[in-house]
């Protein structure tokens, strides 16, 4: 166990020490200079940036929580293959054919960006919530039922509560990963900080492209630890994974 | 009161789960589903509030057919136990014990009165768990809060699933002693699901014992040790039903039929039981401990006399083989 422990610090350490390094080396050689040379361009590209994820990720929670809510009710229990077999095309797809594809419907732009990361956020969140929903013991649905709980009452007393840890993880993981991918839509036009990445690539200019890619690197970061707060506030204290460790 | 008329439980494919039952639980009474896994004792159960369907027949409640209620109103109008696992584990325990009040809207204060009194009666602190989850407590107290919820809209009628089914034995017999006193205090009308004699002849005023769908002997306990109707019954009851049957009676009884031993002071290493104990478990304790007599000790632990395995074969011939039918009573 102390052996266990020591490798893990070690590892978290050595990790942060070369963090550390890259940043200071990166300030040495002036990479960051974008930042502080176009200050306005770098907060509309970041603005962009955010837009892009916070649409395409809303969006997607409005789709995929409902429709896995539907297929996991009774009624649909036998759709839920049609459901799933989608949202896992839509993650096949690679990134730059759905912008192709997408190019000719909605044209260059924000839209078509936004419907990209849209469809790759999808998946994650549609399936965990409907693994949380299928993961809660019929047991438990069955004392609901029997207390004399209304399906809705059932849904948000019972059911969503208690998937709510898996569905949160889904949606994290969705938008951790879409902050990432939004880099892309630089190349149909839709802007965010993918403009300075390749660009940056482009040039063979370290300056620009790391101007673009730590920002993307520190928002996924933050995103991620916002959303593990936020997960802390909506997830009920008995549910939690620990708690029943 | 329960009344089955005739009820019978078609699965689709044509296999019947319950096949033409008729029987009647009396106001107050424990009445115990009991019978070998797939008998059909749990749907039947289920088919009270509604959570299966009933394919013929009927089930009135204190006289109305349960089919002419609201489902709904009906399920929130019945106390619901089932083995361990119902707690919702999202909510606090006071939560969960008030969720049928919540849902019928009762105000805050008078929540939490009820929650306090429940509380109390199943012998858990109420201030020290309202704040904790189901999956800080154990089985025990799971189940004991399990038994609350049940109780909380205060139902005239309540179904229990195998509510004891899944605790250590000793927690066991120690839930089910406490609910029957609390049994005396509420007297519900109760309908309790078992696959296990003891604990049918224990909780039960009356066994229902079921078999591939079909009621096998409705009768009291001690009728079912006694005059098992058929070969199933005594089966099922087992050879040893006439020291079951020792668990139906006291001490007290024994004195009052055939009179207590004198204290012999010379013996010594001798063992005491309560007047008030089951003479199966002094029938265990005197051959456990090897002791030719236990003395009877009344509840301030005043001597009243002793019991020898000899007082209680001549009780057992007695009370058992030549007196049957025996009440159950007291």
């Amino acid at each position: 166990m102390e052996r266990k422990k020591f490798v893990s610090l070690m590892v978290r350490y050595g990790f942060y020490a070369l963090v550390i390094y890259f940043f200071v080396w990166s300030f040495q050689k002036n990479y960051f200079s974008y930042l502080f040379k176009e200050t306005e361009t770098f907060v509309l590209l970041t603005r962009q940036h955010l837009e892009l994820v916070a649409v395409s990720s809303l969006l997607a929670i409005a789709v995929a929580l409902p429709s896995a809510v539907l297929v996991t009710r009774p009624r649909f229990r036998q759709t839920e293959w049609i459901f799933t077999n989608l949202a896992n095309l839509g993650q096949t797809i690679p990134v730059l054919a759905v912008l192709a594809l997408m190019i000719s419907i909605l044209g260059l732009g924000f839209k078509t960006a936004v419907f990209a990361l849209f469809i790759y956020s999808v998946l994650p969140i549609f399936r965990n919530t409907v693994a949380g929903l299928n993961s809660i013991d019929d047991r438990l649905i069955d004392a609901a039922k029997g207390m004399g709980m209304k399906p809705h009452q059932i849904l948000f007393r019972v059911e969503l509560p208690n998937a709510a840890y898996s569905i949160m993880a889904g949606i994290r993981t969705a938008i951790v990963i879409n902050v990432g991918t939004a880099a892309f839509a630089f190349l149909i036009g839709g802007g965010g900080l993918g403009v300075w990445i390749f660009t940056g690539i482009r040039l063979f200019d370290n300056s620009a492209l790391l101007s673009g890619a730590v920002p993307v690197t520190l928002l996924a970061i933050l995103a991620d630890y916002l959303l593990r707060l936020l997960e802390y506030v909506v997830v009920p204290k008995g549910t939690r994974p620990s708690a029943n460790a | 009161m329960i009344t089955f008329d005739h009820v019978t439980k078609i699965y689709e494919g044509d296999v019947k789960a319950v096949d033409d039952v008729a029987f009647t639980v009396e106001k107050g009474d424990i009445c115990v589903l009991l019978g070998p896994s797939g008998c059909g004792k749990t749907t039947l159960l289920r088919m009270v509030n509604r959570l299966e369907s009933i394919t013929e027949g009927e089930i009135r409640i204190n006289g109305k057919s349960n089919r002419d209620l609201d489902t709904i109103e009906l399920r929130r109008s019945i106390g619901y136990v089932i083995q361990s696992n119902g707690l919702f584990p999202n909510m606090t325990i006071e939560e969960n014990v008030t969720v049928v009040p919540s849902l019928l809207g009762w105000d805050r204060k008078k929540k939490r009165e009820r929650y306090h009194t429940l509380m109390e009666l199943v012998g858990l602190d109420p201030a020290e768990y309202r704040k904790r989850y189901p999956h800080e407590l154990s089985g025990g107290q799971q189940q004991r809060v399990g038994v609350a919820r049940a109780l909380a809209a205060d139902p005239p009628v309540m179904l229990m699933d195998e509510p004891f089914g899944a605790l250590d034995p000793i927690t066991r017999e120690r839930l089910q002693d406490e609910f029957i006193q609390i049994q005396r205090e509420v007297k519900k009308t109760i309908l309790f699901v078992s696959h296990d004699i003891d604990e049918a002849i224990k909780m039960g005023n009356k066994i229902v014992l079921m078999r591939d769908g079909k009621i096998m002997q409705h009768d009291t306990p001690s009728e079912i040790l006694v005059h098992p109707k058929n070969e199933f019954v005594s089966r099922f009851v087992g050879k040893d039903r006439a020291i079951k049957n020792l668990s139906l009676h006291t001490v007290e009884d024994l004195q009052k039929e055939i009179g207590l031993g004198d204290i012999n002071e010379t013996i010594q290493d001798t063992k005491t039981v309560n007047i008030h104990q089951d003479l199966r478990n002094t029938l265990s304790t005197l051959m456990n401990q090897e002791a030719e007599q236990v003395i009877v000790t009344d509840d301030h632990g005043e001597k009243l006399g002793t019991v020898t395995i000899d007082h209680v074969q001549r009780y057992l011939h007695l009370e058992i083989r030549e007196k049957a039918p025996v009440s159950t009573e007291g």
